[in-house]
């Protein structure tokens, strides 16, 4: 059943946990660092297959094996435009987590190493897995590594934070597991291509949506549901907050493209209007919050709250541009805020401290820090010829499209995002030097895993089309499939409700 | 009087070694060589011989005892827990030298009854067997009997015991007298709403209600948490897991009269709600492990009632699935206990603390147990709840189905605990017996720890035989494929 010479979804999901086991054969912190390193290379390199994706719409390098035949539970990859761009994601944020826990990270290495690649793996088997199930079995696996990364390597209060992850993660999820056994059993599969074939009655898309929408608004986080992500932002070591936002945050919206809106068009339809008003509370909410912390961690945790809420807004506008610039802006937070966040560790390695109070004085004493951190920034809050305006622009033109009000709407968003980053940008850059005239600039290393975000920073802000290219056919037939079901799901819904109607009047006549 | 000897044959090995245990408990002290000796090499034969005996079948005495598919299934999980049972326990550190050879005589007779009971087709049988496995167990459980404590778990365990036996037996004649048999392959034809027999399903009630002593099902579990606290860690491991397999495959069989909507099928999903969420709630208040390992097993009971009541193969099938889950998770978590309380004291939260540095293979096969017994995947602990809320999804009982999945978010806090404890707090307990760190230790929760996750990642060949036996169970006819695939 393969498309492809070779198995390459399964290679690279399996890859990194059976390098994982290899680390148990290691002693020295320095040689698990470095076969890491090697790992999370040769990572990359098994991901050159995936270069072969070709631009269309289909799932494609799929595999298909049965899994539970009893059941239907089949081991069932795939990768569309959609997800290919999170697969690799993924793939490239972990050599630049490795590196930037090269010192960070001092007790249990090994271990740490191990919950790295561990998660990698989940997360990869997230976005590949086409079966619910199997989908399901990757989102709560990647739970442990990560409570784990909260919990052991974390900051004084890492307990608190690391529990209330995984019980908000998990309750969240729970529904979705309950959501995923009602479209087995009234769409007699598991497999997600075919369920997205066909119309589930608007009753049953109903309360199988919010099932879903709860586990995912949780993880993406979306406000009121977002209480989690600060704390867990915070107490987490660089790594681990690089990852919780460059890819665990995706795994939430990447839930909304995925299931709800093929799935349940219908009810998404119905609940897009609180679902935008959520958005736009998140983008306003966490930009507000953001311009008032001291803690920088604290501030690019909040920030990310605001720019989750243009992404979950991009995809409920249902138009062309919205659910793009959902897309480009996912891979976007992932590259910033995930640069933003190694940033964060390296000067938290100089100063020890994460107040903004602390760590000022930069740009004399570390140039060169401070290039990337205004490039970083400037990236954040969508600043032209960075990634961060193509993506904010394409859902601020979506959102004008739905209506001039809502599109108005974004706007003190974006101002927020704007003064926020500028208020911390100039205080870091300027600020009165508490010690800072000690510390060394970037060193090799810093500049390695600065400089690739760096890149791609430009190469999306300046030449977007190669990412159109791969994204656009699978939007344009998600968006279709969802307009044609939509309408049939209308059909079936109008006369019931025209029936209720006459019965409502004729009783309302009789009395 | 059929009666067909090879069918037999797990039964009658498993009887030959409970008779040499018996001698050997008869004899002078010095006995040669000693049980812990043998034993495990018997129990693993016995294994092993149950195994190849898995596709035995036949109906023998009258046709009261039927070897079929699910039998034989029950029979290589009881004897599979048996043989973890008796490695478990041969370091038990509580145990008088001189009562060992009795103790392992009384574990065995009462798993024997449990084989049994996996074969009982009919109610006065199954009656007969369930008593064989109780009344060792009643001489089990005080043997540490210095304690105050074990005296009361003895007293406890009995008194409710012979309360739910009289209960079952009563509840038995009103079965007898009302629909003239005690056959089950009779009485499914038989109608069991409460407008045509009442008096049958009063009956009914009161001899599920004797199951579901065995089981711990709310509201007959009284004696759970205190006697697991009250017993030394090796019995509790016993009494935690291997009584309850006879339980399900009695409810397994007598599933087998319900259909969905029927008032008795409705007070299961009630009584099963009510399990789970009493179950859940109480462990999340507990300090001391084993006993809120108790209440949640309590709260594991009410989840083997969600595949009972959907009235099909799948959900039986589903039911005997989780059934064997919960006995390997629980073997392990008791594994992991056992050897952390070398001493043979009862463990504390607290006195998991630090042990991914003191013994990591320990610690890591806890967190194995703990994430399978939440139902994480990939476990065999999720397969296993998967299993169940799919088979009774739409058959009437989705608040059930609901009620396990809000419950399965309760319990999270509990289990995460044991794992926290275990992976992030460093402050060790001073002045306690260190963690039993050996090769042996280590290899068998190791060894428990990759059966939860490999049948986690491959369930389907069990799941297949389980599901098998579901139908056998409804008379569809299986085509063998020898129990895989």
């Amino acid at each position: 059943m393969l498309d492809f010479g070779y198995p390459v979804l399964t290679i690279l999901i399996a890859f990194p946990l059976v390098a994982a086991c290899g680390l148990f054969f290691l002693r020295a912190p320095q040689v698990v660092r470095y076969y890491t390193m090697a790992v999370s290379l040769i990572e990359c390199l098994l991901a050159v297959p995936l270069t072969g994706f070709k631009l269309n719409a289909d799932f494609q390098f799929v595999e298909k094996i049965d899994w539970v035949h009893q059941w239907g539970l089949q081991y069932y990859l795939g990768v569309d435009g959609i997800s290919i761009l999170m697969v690799l994601l993924t793939i490239a944020v972990l050599p630049l987590c490795v590196m930037c826990s090269w010192t960070y990270i001092g007790k249990r290495v090994k271990e740490f190493h191990f919950c790295l690649l561990f998660m990698t793996s989940a997360v990869l088997g997230v976005f590949c897995a086409l079966d619910l199930v199997l989908f399901y079995v990757f989102w709560e696996a990647m739970l442990i590594p990560m409570y784990l990364l909260i919990a052991v390597w974390g900051g004084d209060d890492r307990k608190y934070a690391s529990l209330k992850f995984f019980l908000y993660t998990l309750a969240g999820s729970t529904l979705l597991l309950a959501a995923i056994v009602a479209f087995r059993v009234t769409g007699g599969t598991f497999s997600i291509p075919d369920l997205m074939q066909m119309n589930f009655s608007f009753r049953f898309q109903f309360w199988a949506f919010l099932a879903m929408a709860l586990a995912f608004a949780i993880k993406v986080p979306m406000f009121p549901f977002h209480t989690w992500l600060p704390a867990a932002h915070v107490q987490a070591p660089s790594a681990g907050s690089v990852i919780l936002a460059a890819v665990l945050l995706k795994m939430g919206t990447y839930g909304f493209l995925r299931f709800c809106l093929p799935l349940t068009p219908a009810a998404s339809e119905y609940f897009a209007p609180m679902m935008i008003a959520i958005s736009i509370v998140s983008i306003l909410y966490g930009g507000a919050i953001a311009l008032g912390q001291t803690d920088i961690k604290k501030l690019v945790a909040y920030s990310s709250v605001g720019h989750m809420g243009f992404v979950t807004l991009g995809i409920f506008l249902f138009n062309q541009r919205g659910v793009e610039g959902a897309l480009f802006q996912m891979l976007n937070h992932g590259i910033v805020t995930g640069a933003l966040f190694m940033m964060i560790g390296a000067v938290y390695e100089r100063s020890h401290s994460r107040e903004i109070s602390n760590n000022m004085g930069l740009g004399k004493y570390l140039p060169a820090f401070m290039f990337f951190w205004g490039l970083m920034a400037l990236a954040s809050f969508g600043f032209p010829g960075t990634n961060g305006f193509v993506g904010e622009i394409l859902v601020f033109i979506g959102a004008f499209e739905q209506s001039t009000i809502l599109g108005m709407l974004l706007v003190p968003g974006a101002l927020l995002g704007a003064a926020y980053m500028f208020r911390v940008s100039l205080k870091l850059a300027w600020g009165k030097p508490s010690t800072a005239k000690t510390w060394r600039d970037l060193n090799a290393r810093e500049w390695i895993y600065l400089t690739i975000p760096a890149v791609f920073v430009f190469w999306i802000g300046l030449a977007p089309t190669p990412f159109f290219k791969i994204i656009d056919p699978s939007v344009n037939k998600l968006l279709e499939d969802f307009d044609s079901r939509k309408v049939a799901v209308v059909e079936i819904v109008q006369p019931l409700q025209t029936a209720a109607a006459d019965v409502l009047n004729a009783t309302a006549e009789k009395e | 009087m059929n009666f067909n000897i090879t069918a037999l044959v797990p039964e009658l090995f498993f009887l030959c070694m409970v008779l040499a245990l018996m001698v050997q408990s008869l004899g002078s002290r010095e006995w040669k060589p000693p049980v812990e000796r043998w034993l495990p090499f018997g129990a693993c034969a016995a294994f092993f011989v149950t195994i190849t005996g898995f596709h035995l079948h036949g109906t023998m005495f009258w046709d009261v005892y039927k070897v079929d598919l699910m039998s034989q299934f029950f029979k290589i999980v009881i004897t599979f827990g048996f043989y973890v049972v008796v490695l478990n326990a041969s370091r038990q550190p509580t145990l008088e030298e001189g009562k060992r050879a009795d103790y392992y005589m009384l574990l065995g007779f009462s798993t024997l009854g449990l084989m049994l009971l996996a074969s009982s087709v009919e109610l006065i049988t199954i009656y007969l067997a369930l008593e064989l496995a109780s009344y060792s167990m009643y001489a089990v459980i005080p043997l540490r009997a210095k304690d105050k404590g074990a005296a009361e778990a003895g007293i406890k365990y009995i008194m409710f015991g012979a309360v739910a036996t009289a209960l079952a037996l009563y509840g038995l004649s009103y079965i007898m007298a009302t629909q003239h048999t005690t056959y089950i392959a009779e009485l499914m034809n038989k109608s069991w709403s409460f407008a045509d027999q009442p008096m049958a399903v009063v009956g009914l009630s009161l001899f599920l209600g004797g199951m579901f002593f065995k089981l711990a099902l709310f509201p007959f579990h009284f004696w759970c948490p205190d006697v697991y606290q009250g017993a030394s860690n090796e019995t509790a491991a016993f009494v935690a897991t291997m009584p309850k397999m006879g339980a399900i495959v009695v409810l397994c069989r007598l599933a087998v009269l319900l259909k969905p909507g029927l008032e008795i099928t409705t007070i299961l999903a009630v009584l099963g709600a009510l399990s789970m969420t009493f179950g859940n709630l109480s462990a999340l208040a507990q300090t001391d492990i084993k006993r809120l390992l108790g209440f949640s097993s309590v709260a594991h009971a009410g989840y083997i009632m969600v595949g009972l009541v959907s009235g099909t193969p799948e959900g039986i099938g589903a039911a005997a699935f989780y059934g064997m889950a919960y006995l390997v998770m629980n073997l392990l978590v008791f594994w992991v206990v056992s050897r952390v309380a070398s001493d043979g004291r009862n463990l504390k939260l607290t006195d998991l603390n630090g042990l991914y540095k003191k013994a990591p293979a320990l610690a890591f096969s806890l967190a194995a147990g703990a994430f399978a017994l939440v139902g994480l995947p990939p476990t065999m602990g999720f397969m296993g709840k998967f299993f169940l809320i799919t088979s009774a999804w739409d058959h009437g009982y989705n608040w059930l189905v609901i009620t396990l999945v809000l419950n399965s978010a309760i319990a999270i806090y509990y289990y995460l605990s044991l794992f926290r404890h275990a992976f992030t707090e460093e402050k060790t307990p001073t002045e306690v017996a260190p963690p039993d760190n050996g090769w042996f230790a280590s290899a068998g929760a190791g060894m428990l720890a990759a059966a939860v996750l490999v049948i986690g990642m491959i369930p389907a060949p069990l799941f297949n035989f389980a599901i098998n036996a579901g139908k056998t169970l409804y008379g569809i006819t299986v085509t063998f494929s020898g129990g895989g695939h």
